[in-house]
């Protein structure tokens, strides 16, 4: 492995850093028309009456349309694989408005001046309806908030629009009772998280343009191409043949972008029109109306015998859906999946959900979905299952975690583990923070306190049997080599990692891969970049259609020299004869491959797993806490992570840096809260603070990688486990400091200082 | 109303509404490094020097940059790629949507800083925001680079 194992730099860095045009609105024509939405203020109303007249006499406007203007088949917006699991419960706009900020009209005009006027001489009368604010009161409750017909939900996740349910589930295994009867401790508890928000720097943006066929052209900050093509093309009455999705740099993602959160509005401005449209929603409408993680409620009963080995786990979450389904009936599913099947030992457990809808924003996608709220609840619980057990959390987590070759509890992404240094991951990490000598606290000379906290997560590495990794590989008549992805680099750097893959599969430089992303007219068919795939599907897909151009290219050699396949050998350079009667170098043979050539020298390969191998990871937080106010500092963070190979060194360390900073952040200062009337106030980076670099103290990061057999490799994902373990170690930390537990994310100081003055 | 100053080195003259923005303008003016990533003042992505000192063009008027001097990464290339190429060495350019005006910043901070310690150099740069990238590569980046930069002119 020449590249492999490598930190190279990033194909585009330098593009990047030098502040090059490359994002959506850089490249947006100038003329384009600027589109607007028209928003609800009420969180739950009909629309009686809409007057767009006067609106549209303002000078500029170009055309202003409402819910009578829209294709009455429903749809979702989650970036899924069809059929999708999100119900089909949306229209582009809708006479029901269902939360502050719902889309009430599409306003577009020549200039922003014209579409700002115009939007304020819009009259709507609305009949405003009784709102489901509190998701503890969703189920079942007689105000409904998809009360339609053609609601719809493809897939048997136990949804009913009657009873205000996006999702509904139980399983389990063994004899619950009996297992908990063996158990001498129990810990029952209740945690919840809130909605927060992806908060990525470039906010949600997308222009359309009809091209010379007179198709639909957008070019958008997605990280679904391919589910954009086919979602739009049924939205719009159109046909996915219709549409073409092109992804230039997108600024950042997490899980946001897999939700089509803006390119329905200029796409039916532009069909409607025929201009081009663009659309950039400022911050406070990516704080409004986006698609920010799902709240939820995790109840968890969890219990041990007298010796520490963890025998039973009860969990039931509640999920807040929010107006609209998307990635409700998944996300909720791995808050159970991914914690609970961290222990080795358990010997009877049960899951069950409700995923409900409200009248708040519509969640959607975010990094971890749904594992970081499970893992908050489960990790929590066990380390209060290790203060009664009088054990150290770290020796408890030993006695139960999972190993490689266990069978999985729980997780249905694969039977066995087929890759685990979890142990060895814990091991590092209390060596990293000097666990012995820091647990539980230390006295500060300062007069404050420190403590110390642990906790471990696992994710998957794409969604087993359905997730789709696509890769073009072909030969150019210069040697160089085009690789060319469906997967969506948002950053993250994938467009890099994949290249190095495919440079060591064909045995070139690295500098000789041309890669690029994405053009649903020329990229093979991806998923799309989510649910920690990329990496590991899209390398496998890469390396399969390595493998085969490799051999093609043999081939053709070969026949250059007139002799037989098994006759020739392949360096990667040249194409020898193995009796030394010949060769012909790479550059010979793309030439070749252009002129009088009856077999194209490029290769397209999907690939699709079995199994989604997790990666696994412990994760340390010391915090100082002063007493007086509450406030908490976080001072040391330690993270060892098992991602098998890390493919890219340093885009994986920067990966966990990045998680634990935004996993610092739910932890400890983004909260979301609404007033009674269902209006978001953290809409904006004053009332939603995201950590700066003075928040995060120093993140400290260490691979314990494993070998994932199952990956050409060796690898397995690394971009959702990273925001997993902060929430848990850091409220542990909190708790070893203070004697306060917190339950509710975020930890504000005012819960602490509370918290001590109840306590004392 | 009419202004004049000068653009990356070179003299503009622009007729403009009153209430546009810097930043505005220059997206307008084909800097399309600057970029805007929230409406308060909080993210630091549209900083740009205006007589050598960091600005936030989000928050000025364009009118304020008549007869100033206004840099916008478009006009420090090479810096940008020298600085660059130590964050990109660190993987932590990540989306890069952040990165002009971070990079702007580095700029204005070894103006104004000699010989910053870490914690000078965090306190300066604590307006501008990234998500992606936890901020520890940003902070290796502008190290080894002022190591870099002292080497540089001890040999000088």
């Amino acid at each position: 492995m020449k590249y492999v194992n490598k930190a190279v730099r990033k194909k585009d860095a330098m593009s990047l850093v030098t502040g090059q045009p490359v994002y959506t609105d850089d490249l947006a024509p100038k003329d384009c028309l600027v589109v607007k939405l028209l928003r609800s203020p009420h969180a739950h109303a009909l629309i009686e009456e809409i007057k767009t007249d006067t609106a549209m006499k303002v000078p500029g406007m170009v055309c202003i349309l409402t819910y009578k203007d829209v294709p009455q088949d429903r749809f979702t917006m989650a970036g899924q694989t069809y059929p999708e699991f999100s119900p089909y419960d949306r229209l582009i706009l809708d006479r029901r408005v269902r939360f502050v900020g719902d889309a009430v009209a599409i306003v577009a005009g020549e200039t922003e001046a014209a579409v700002d006027k115009a939007l304020k001489m819009i009259k709507v009368k609305y009949q405003v309806l009784e709102a489901v604010l509190d998701f503890h009161e969703a189920k079942d409750n007689p105000v409904l908030i998809h009360p339609e017909d053609n609601w719809e939900s493809r897939f048997p996740v136990g949804a009913d629009n009657k009873r205000n349910l996006c999702a509904s589930a139980e399983e389990g295994m063994g004899d619950l009772e009996a297992a908990f009867a063996k158990c001498k401790y129990i810990v029952d508890k209740t945690y919840h998280t809130k909605a927060n928000q992806q908060a990525m720097m470039e906010t949600f943006r997308s222009y359309t343009y009809l091209d010379h066929y007179g198709r639909l052209n957008i070019v958008s900050s997605t990280q679904v191409p391919f589910h954009a093509r086919r979602i739009l093309g049924r939205a719009l009455g159109i046909g996915a043949s219709k549409v073409r999705v092109i992804k230039p740099r997108i600024g950042g993602g997490f899980g946001a972008k897999q939700t089509l959160v803006t390119e329905i509005y200029p796409a039916i401005v532009t069909i409607k029109t025929g201009r081009t449209a663009k659309l950039v929603y400022s911050r406070y409408e990516s704080q409004i109306c986006s698609s920010p993680r799902h709240e939820m409620e995790v109840k968890v009963r969890v219990g041990a015998d007298e010796s520490g080995t963890i025998l039973a786990v009860d969990m039931f979450t509640l999920s807040n859906t929010g107006a609209f389904g998307e990635h409700g009936p998944t996300t909720v599913a791995l808050s159970g999946h991914k914690s609970i099947a961290l222990y080795r030992n358990t010997e009877a457990y049960r899951f069950a959900y409700d995923v409900v809808y409200t009248n708040k924003m519509a969640a959607g996608a975010y990094r971890g979905y749904g594992a970081t709220q499970g893992i908050f609840a489960m990790e929590s619980a066990v380390n209060e299952l290790a203060e009664m057990l009088h054990m150290d959390p770290v020796v408890l987590r030993e006695k139960n975690m999972i190993h490689e070759g266990d069978k999985y509890i729980a997780y249905d992404g694969s039977p066995t583990v087929t890759s685990c240094t979890l142990d060895q991951c814990m091991e590092k990490a209390k060596e990293m923070i000097g666990w012995d000598e820091k647990y539980p606290r230390r006295e500060m000379p300062n007069g404050k306190v420190r403590g110390v906290g642990v906790a471990m997560a696992m994710q998957g590495s794409s969604i087993a049997h359905v997730d789709v990794g696509g890769a073009t590989l072909k030969l150019n008549e210069d040697a160089s080599y085009t690789l060319s992805l469906g997967a969506t680099d948002m950053g993250t750097g994938c467009d890099t990692v994949l290249s190095q893959m495919a440079a060591d599969i064909l045995g070139t430089d690295y500098d000789n891969i041309v890669v690029f992303g994405v053009d649903t007219d020329i990229s093979p068919y991806d998923s799309g970049s989510y649910a920690s795939s990329t990496t590991y599907i899209t390398g496998k897909a890469v390396a399969k259609a390595g493998e085969k151009l490799r051999e093609k290219i043999v081939q053709m050699g070969a026949q250059m020299l007139e002799a037989e396949r098994d006759d020739v050998t392949f360096d990667g350079k040249v194409v020898c004869r193995k009796d030394g009667q010949g060769s012909v170098t790479l550059q010979e043979i793309g030439i070749k491959g252009t002129c009088g050539n009856n077999d194209a020298l490029q290769v397209t390969e999907s690939c699709s797993a079995e199994i989604s191998p997790p990666p696994f990871m412990v994760g340390m937080a010391e915090v100082e806490v002063d007493r007086e106010t509450g406030s908490v500092e976080v001072i040391d963070y330690v993270a060892v992570v098992d991602c098998g190979t890390p493919v890219n060194p340093n885009l994986a360390r920067v990966q966990t840096e990045g998680g634990i900073a935004q996993g610092i952040g739910m932890a400890l200062h983004e909260d979301i809260q609404y007033t009674a009337k269902g209006q978001m106030q953290n809409n904006s980076f004053m009332q939603y603070k995201i950590p700066t670099r003075l928040d995060v103290g120093k993140i400290r990061v260490e691979f314990q990688p494993s070998y994932e057999k199952s990956h050409p490799f060796g690898a397995k994902s690394i971009g959702e486990i990273v925001i997993d373990t902060p929430c848990p170690a850091i409220a542990a930390a909190v708790y070893n400091a203070t004697g306060v537990r917190v339950e509710e994310m975020p930890i504000k100081p005012e819960k602490i200082a509370m918290g001590i003055l109840n306590k004392y | 109303m009419k202004i004049k100053f000068s653009l990356n080195g070179k003299m503009v003259q622009e007729e403009i509404a009153p209430d546009l923005l810097l930043l505005d303008l220059l997206r307008q003016k084909g800097c399309y490094s600057v970029k805007r990533g929230c409406e308060t003042a909080n993210c630091g992505l549209c900083t740009v020097l205006m007589n050598k000192k960091p600005v936030l063009s989000c928050s000025v008027l364009a009118a304020r940059a008549d007869g100033q001097q206004i840099v916008t990464l478009e006009g420090m290339q090479e810096e940008a790629k020298e600085f660059g190429g130590f964050l990109a060495d660190e993987g932590g350019e990540q989306c890069g949507f952040c990165n002009p005006g971070f990079i702007m910043n580095v700029f204005a901070m070894m103006e104004e800083l000699q010989d910053p310690t870490e914690e000078e150099i965090l306190e300066y740069l604590s307006g501008n925001l990234c998500r992606c990238s936890g901020f520890m590569s940003q902070t290796r980046s502008i190290l080894k680079y002022l190591e870099y930069k002292k080497e540089q002119n001890k040999e000088a």
